[in-house]
């Protein structure tokens, strides 16, 4: 079987809490979160919760993209993302790839004509590699909230299997009314900003981001470096809006992903804080018997970024692993999940050489890859 | 170049097809040839045609939205008589399409204005047709949703390949399913097998 080394190369973020991967975790490392009160309007009719982009701040970038006007919200940040992390991918090379990960891509341009063009996926995609002159195909991937974790496990077998040398992963999605209204329509949405696995958590808190990793094909990873070891996707073949009770396709997941003798030193879980889905975690990691590794959970610093979520959260347990960290829960006050597992408060720094990131969602999928830190 | 050759060679080792069942415009084909053909082609009423010839006594399927519908059914002709079993995680689903779920998008955001609707909403992801499928056959497996510009069968065959290439999956069903925000629908799946 062919197994190539695949590397982290470049990554990027852009959300409320900053315009570099740097910043974003600079801020989440002192608990600063991007979730506030939105004032009632365009994308809610009653107050919410929501980790929304201040796209006033961003407008001196947005300016300086050629033919701005031409773009749309979402389009514009993908881009600000993107250049973040293409200085050195062969960007005109058949033998890069690259993955677009969205859950509802531009799906306002719907509420203004129901046959808008600009709302096809494959289009947003192929304009936002246009702009840079990638030259592959782009390869969308839409499986709610696991699309962006799951576009690591599909980088990573599109490098093993000698398809491309280089994976570029772009996940992104921003926040509309057709968004807001469906979760709302779901009660799903928090008073407040998200308590991840407390037991007094009574729902999720959306949250908007774009954020790029490029993959890499290495014969090492080098003493700095991150391998994206392995990954897998599963299914519930339970309920298409509803998690399995027992956790039974995260489980299969996990366990398709990592040995019990692997070393997993922290596990970045989904987290959603809605009840069913971080009861449905505790029983998947406990029932692998990851019940005493320490677990964070991302979504009280970001909310769910939903096609974004898997890339942003994997991009923040990369970074905190290189430094010996396991990020705190935001959120969490008293733990209070159906199964055994250990739910980190605050930050811990612990050797950390292995690391678990999880997703799950609608459709009843499931997602899990195992990072590896190098050179210890 | 020769990467890419080889690459080829290894897809047509790897994966082979094994049946193709397509499903447009009213009809209804398993390997090219006629299986059913509706008094109708309109979406619909067609689609309940189809689940009436396959006698199938699923009370889910009426909750469903028309992509949910056509993929569930173009699978039901698809898996027919194969005796692959349920309760497995031996068989993938690697499935695509042009409009996403738009189809729906479309009637969930006409329906914003009044009331919302949760049980509209969950079909505007177009992996749920993959949820629908694994559900009936206690699928577990590998799976994934691609969006492209038109049916890219190539495409998908490459990301079968790499997926049988790393992971131990017996079967994988492959193809297209898309429904577009005019009612037009076309499904094209292939029941392809690991020789690996």
């Amino acid at each position: 079987m062919a197994c190539k080394m695949v590397r982290v190369t470049a990554h990027n973020i852009i959300s409320p809490l900053g315009y570099t991967s740097q910043e974003n975790f600079d801020k989440v490392v002192v608990g600063q979160s991007g979730i506030a009160l939105q004032n009632k309007g365009e994308l809610s009719e009653t107050d919410f919760q929501a980790a929304l982009l201040n796209m006033e701040v961003l407008n001196d970038k947005i300016t300086a993209i050629e033919n701005a006007d031409a773009y749309t919200k979402l389009e514009q940040l993908c881009i600000l993302s993107l250049q973040q992390v293409l200085e050195n991918v062969d960007i005109k090379s058949s033998r890069t790839g690259f993955i677009f990960s969205t859950t509802k891509g531009n799906i306002t341009e719907v509420a203004k004509d129901s046959h808008s063009e600009d709302a096809l996926l494959a289009n947003t995609a192929n304009k936002i590699a246009a702009y840079f002159g990638l030259q592959s195909q782009a390869q969308v991937i839409s499986n709610a909230c696991i699309s962006g974790l799951a576009a690591f496990v599909i980088g990573r077998r599109y490098i093993d299997a000698g398809l491309f040398d280089d994976v570029v992963i772009l996940g992104a999605d921003v926040l509309s009314k057709f968004i807001v209204s469906g979760f709302q329509s779901f009660q799903s949405l928090s008073p407040e900003p998200c308590k991840p696995f407390d037991a007094n958590r009574d729902g999720l808190t959306l949250g908007e981001g774009v954020a790029s990793v490029v993959l890499s094909k290495a014969d090492t990873i080098g003493s700095e470096g991150v391998e994206v070891v392995s990954g897998a996707i599963s299914n519930d073949a339970n309920h298409i809006s509803g998690p399995s009770r027992t956790g039974e396709g995260l489980y299969r997941a996990i366990t398709r992903t990592v040995k019990i003798e692997d070393a997993v030193d922290c596990i970045c879980a989904h987290g959603t804080a809605t009840p069913y889905n971080d009861d449905m975690e505790s029983h998947a990691i406990s029932r692998a018997g990851f019940e005493d590794v320490p677990v964070s959970g991302l979504k009280g610093y970001f909310g769910h970024t939903l096609g974004a979520a898997g890339v942003i959260e994997s991009i923040i347990s990369i970074m905190a692993m290189q430094r010996n960290i396991v990020i705190g829960t935001k959120g969490t006050v008293q733990q209070g999940v159906a199964a055994p597992v250990n739910v980190t408060k605050e930050n811990i720094q612990k050797p950390v050489s292995g690391l678990l990131k999880l997703m799950s969602g609608f459709g009843g999928c499931n997602a899990a890859v195992y990072f590896k830190k190098h050179g210890e | 170049m020769v990467a890419m050759l080889l690459f080829i060679l290894k897809s047509m080792e790897n994966s082979q097809i094994i049946k193709e069942v397509s499903i447009e415009q009213g009809k209804v084909l398993v390997n090219q040839s006629e299986f059913f053909t509706g008094e109708t082609s309109e979406p619909g009423p067609f689609l309940k045609s189809l689940y009436k010839k396959l006698d199938l006594k699923y009370n889910k399927y009426f909750k469903m939205d028309h992509l949910s519908k056509l993929g569930f059914l173009a699978a039901e002709v698809l898996l027919l008589n194969e005796g692959i079993s349920n309760e497995t995680d031996e068989v993938a689903i690697i499935l695509a399409n042009a409009s996403s779920s738009l189809n729906t998008d479309v009637k969930y955001q006409q329906s914003i204005a009044e009331i919302p609707s949760p049980s509209v909403f969950v079909y505007t992801l177009p992996n749920i047709v993959i949820g629908e499928i694994s559900i009936k056959n206690k699928f577990y497996g590998e799976h994934m949703f691609f969006v492209q510009p038109s049916y890219n069968k190539k495409e998908l065959l490459d990301y079968t390949t790499c997926l049988f290439n790393s992971t131990p999956c017996t079967y994988a069903i492959v193809g297209w399913v898309d429904v577009d925000t005019k009612g037009n629908y076309n499904a094209r799946l292939m029941l392809c097998q690991n020789n690996k």
